[in-house]
């Protein structure tokens, strides 16, 4: 890590270390009896290891200047073995609350690991640690390759790193000692959120200045994606995050929406991280690792600019539909229902993209699971965006919404897009990052895949089930014209669905474990091949 | 075409493309967040509606950090069969003060919005005790600490000011007494008890919420749960038909 650094830089970075250390150990001594002093001591911890990690390594030659001729990897290296072991601990969550439902002693009677506490950590650990860590580590990798330049910083793409990780810590730890601001995958309190900013900015920079230095004309499509991803998340993070803490001494904070404007602002907030973390940026890795590992040009560039300014347009208008029935006015409701039907055309047309790219190139589809990770990804990102439209338009929302139904939708999203292309673009970029031919094993790449579509079909399935049984027992009549059914007759009707779900999560669990097995092989292995280098400048057309 | 000649220029410029990213994705907020604070009609008036007492505010605190709102929805819709399950539909004007609302969901358990006054204190300290206790086959967890954990009430008044600032007519009364206000709910025959239902009206419970002999974490939490749909009568006044 440090032998890419100038001396400047090594001081640059251990002034940063410092500094966090300091910030640390001021929000652990003002903070006192509050659980804002842990997150304070894990800053100066991290801080900490940093500076020591520093000095063992301070005279370590400077790098040479030819460094600059080469795709700056490391922090791409870092980022994926961060989201694999996010992977691995979140969905380990994800069965454990699964589980809860079932059995919901299973909390070894503490505080911390009861339902509502360890939920939010399998949320933001799946969403924002494993799905976080894999944006930026390929953005990185993608920004550099399409651009043909070297990365413009040298700390700042550490920086990034480490501060989101920190973030991410931060939220998780937050929420078992009982620290949330309850805004549903926002959680994480005013001093997170304001740390997420500063974050979020350094990466905005750094994108837009390797931009700068890239031998290509054109930008890219995967980088406008990358680029949505990153423009308005920071947009939906601050508007949804406003806040006044009680006291700068400690975590909670007071929401500065009310009611139902904070619902609105809260599902603008919440369906466009759907929208823009968990679509828009793995877009951007589709529009990159599907064409190379296909070998096939993208099929349509006119489609891809329709698809990228329809996402970007419509998706802004639609999380009013989280809110169908309720106190929300009619015409917010109505609004976000057409916008969400609308949607299905650039999301479909993005889907259809990414398929069509693949004729001619099916056979290998058949032969290369990590290519099927990436069909099956369009594949299921077709297949969520229809049913969100669907469930979008307000009398099917009557029976869907509140049941397992949304949570069936969400993971069919999470696991079968979000995830299977991330496994896709991390088995394409490992071997090449890491010097080696192939994977470890192109074996167990095919056991991940059959393990991860097997638990994800059971999953969705099971909560397909769940949810319309729930909705219809929840509104079904007599003959004498009241409810058949008291809400804990559909309570005791869910079990063998909820046991189902936990069997689909334990399956996809172990899929990513052997992914993780075999990365970690990978990287252990011998390097066989030399790292590419950006090819010289050529002038622009 | 010419748009996707002008696209073809605008993929060379990077801050050309954040610029676009930016205002194609304003409008949808713009136009449906924003007239949500300007236009009147968006909250109704309801003028017997009260803030919470701290007492309250510090069960729905308990209620934030146990993460409640995962699995119980405060927001019952305008739908037949959600009226006649759970009782009149949610008014905007009922969570005006509700930083942030917690209108949830999902519902893993039922709706919650008009718990209050549906059982009994009893039922409620021994449901969040052990809820297999009274519910055998309910799935919610137990709650086992809260009766032993002693409420922290010094700094409520701090709570209350803050929540003054974004906007809940708090007095300066009522944040000067939070915390004797908090302590005197829960002890009906202790002097401050009469300063409660001053500050909050004559409809505020002032009672013994559970046995335990210091004021805990229980208490504010049954406390929070009684006063759910309580604060105002409005939903009970206002007769529009549902939807079937």
């Amino acid at each position: 890590m440090i032998a890419q650094l100038t001396q400047a830089e090594r001081v640059l970075a251990m002034v940063l270390s410092v500094t966090l250390a300091f910030v640390g150990l001021a929000m652990a001594a003002v903070a006192k009896q509050d659980p804002m002093a842990v997150h304070g001591y894990i800053a100066l911890f991290l801080g900490g290891a940093l500076v020591i990690m520093l000095l063992r390594t301070w005279d370590l030659p400077a790098p040479d200047e030819a460094r600059f001729e080469r795709y700056y990897d490391d922090p791409i290296k870092f980022g994926i073995v961060l989201a694999m072991i996010w992977g691995v601990f979140a969905m380990a969550m994800g069965v454990w609350v699964a589980a809860l439902m079932v059995w919901p002693d299973a909390t070894f009677g503490q505080a911390w690991s009861s339902y509502g506490r360890i939920r939010p950590v399998h949320t933001t650990g799946v969403l924002f640690g494993f799905g976080g860590n894999a944006l930026i580590a390929t953005s990185f990798h993608v920004m550099q390759r399409t651009s043909r330049a070297r990365m413009a910083g040298q700390v700042s793409p550490w920086f990034v790193l480490i501060g989101y990780n920190l973030f991410c810590i931060w939220a998780v730890t937050g929420y078992v000692m009982g620290i949330t601001q309850s805004k549903e995958y926002a959680e994480p309190e005013w001093y997170a959120d304001i740390w997420l900013v500063i974050v979020w900015v350094t990466y905005l920079v750094l994108y837009l200045r390797t931009l700068k230095r890239r031998a290509e004309p054109h930008i890219y499509v995967a980088n406008w994606y990358y680029l949505a991803f990153i423009v308005v998340v920071a947009m939906l993070h601050i508007v949804n995050a406003a806040a006044v803490p009680v006291s700068f001494m400690g975590a909670k904070s007071y929401s500065a929406f009310s009611g139902v404007q904070d619902a609105m602002v809260q599902w603008w907030y919440g369906h466009n991280a759907v929208a823009f973390f968990m679509t828009s940026g793995f877009l951007g890795m589709l529009y990159y690792y599907l064409p190379v590992r296909a070998q096939r040009p993208v099929f349509s560039y006119r489609l891809s600019i329709l698809s990228f300014w329809g996402i970007t347009f419509f998706y802004m208008w639609v999380g009013s539909h989280h809110l169908h029935y309720t106190a929300l006015p009619n015409w917010v409701q109505t609004l976000g229902m057409t916008f969400s039907v609308m949607l299905l055309v650039p999301s479909w047309a993005s889907a259809g993209n990414a398929l069509l790219t693949l004729n001619g190139a099916w056979h290998r589809v058949r032969d290369d699971a990590t290519l099927r990770f990436m069909f099956i990804a369009a594949v299921f990102y077709g297949l969520s965006t229809f049913e969100g439209s669907f469930m979008a338009i307000r009398p099917v929302n009557a029976l869907s919404h509140y049941t397992d139904w949304t949570v069936g939708h969400v993971h069919s999203g999470a696991l079968g897009w979000l995830a299977m292309i991330t496994f896709g673009a991390f088995y394409s970029a490992v071997p090449l990052l890491w010097g080696r031919e192939r994977m470890y094993s192109p074996t167990l790449v095919e056991w991940h895949f059959w393990l991860a579509l097997a638990g994800l079909l059971t999953y969705v399935f099971a909560l397909w089930n769940a949810g319309i049984t729930q909705g219809l027992m929840w509104r079904t009549y007599n003959e004498a014209g009241t409810l058949s059914y008291s809400f804990l007759e559909s309570v005791e009707a869910m079990r063998p669905y909820y046991i189902a779900r936990t069997l689909g999560g334990l399956l996809f669990l172990s899929g990513i474990c052997v992914g993780a097995f075999n990365i970690w092989m990978t990287i252990r292995g011998t390097q066989t091949m030399a790292a590419d280098r950006p090819l010289a400048p050529q002038a622009a057309e | 075409m010419p748009l996707f000649k002008a696209h073809y220029n605008l993929e060379k410029h990077s801050v050309g493309l954040v610029i676009g990213i930016i205002l194609a994705g304003s409008v949808g907020g713009l136009v449906e967040i924003a007239p949500l604070f300007t236009i009147d009609q968006t909250v109704e008036t309801a003028k017997d509606m009260r803030v919470y007492t701290p007492l309250e505010l510090a069960g729905r605190n308990i209620y934030l950090r146990e993460g409640c709102y995962a699995c119980h929805s405060q927001m019952i819709r305008t739908l037949r069969d959600e009226v006649e399950r759970y009782g009149p539909y949610s008014l905007a004007a009922e969570s005006q003060y509700d930083h942030p609302m917690l209108w949830g969901s999902k519902r893993t358990g039922p709706d919650i919005a008009r718990l209050g006054g549906k059982y009994s204190d009893d039922w409620h300290v021994a449901h969040l005790n052990n809820p297999r206790d009274v519910v055998p086959s309910s799935i919610m967890p137990a709650y086992p600490w809260l009766s032993e954990t002693p409420l922290k009430v010094d700094d409520l008044g701090a709570h209350l000011a803050t929540l003054r600032e974004v906007g809940v007519p708090y007095t300066d009364e009522m944040i000067e007494n939070a915390p004797r206000d908090a302590l005197a709910q829960a002890r009906p025959d202790s002097d401050q008890a009469a300063g409660v239902t001053e500050r909050y009206g004559e409809a505020t419970t002032v009672r013994r919420f559970t046995t335990n002999t210091q004021l805990t974490e229980m208490d504010a939490l049954v406390a929070y749960l009684q006063v759910l749909g309580t604060l105002t009568h409005l939903p009970y006044e206002t007769e529009t038909p549902v939807t079937e």
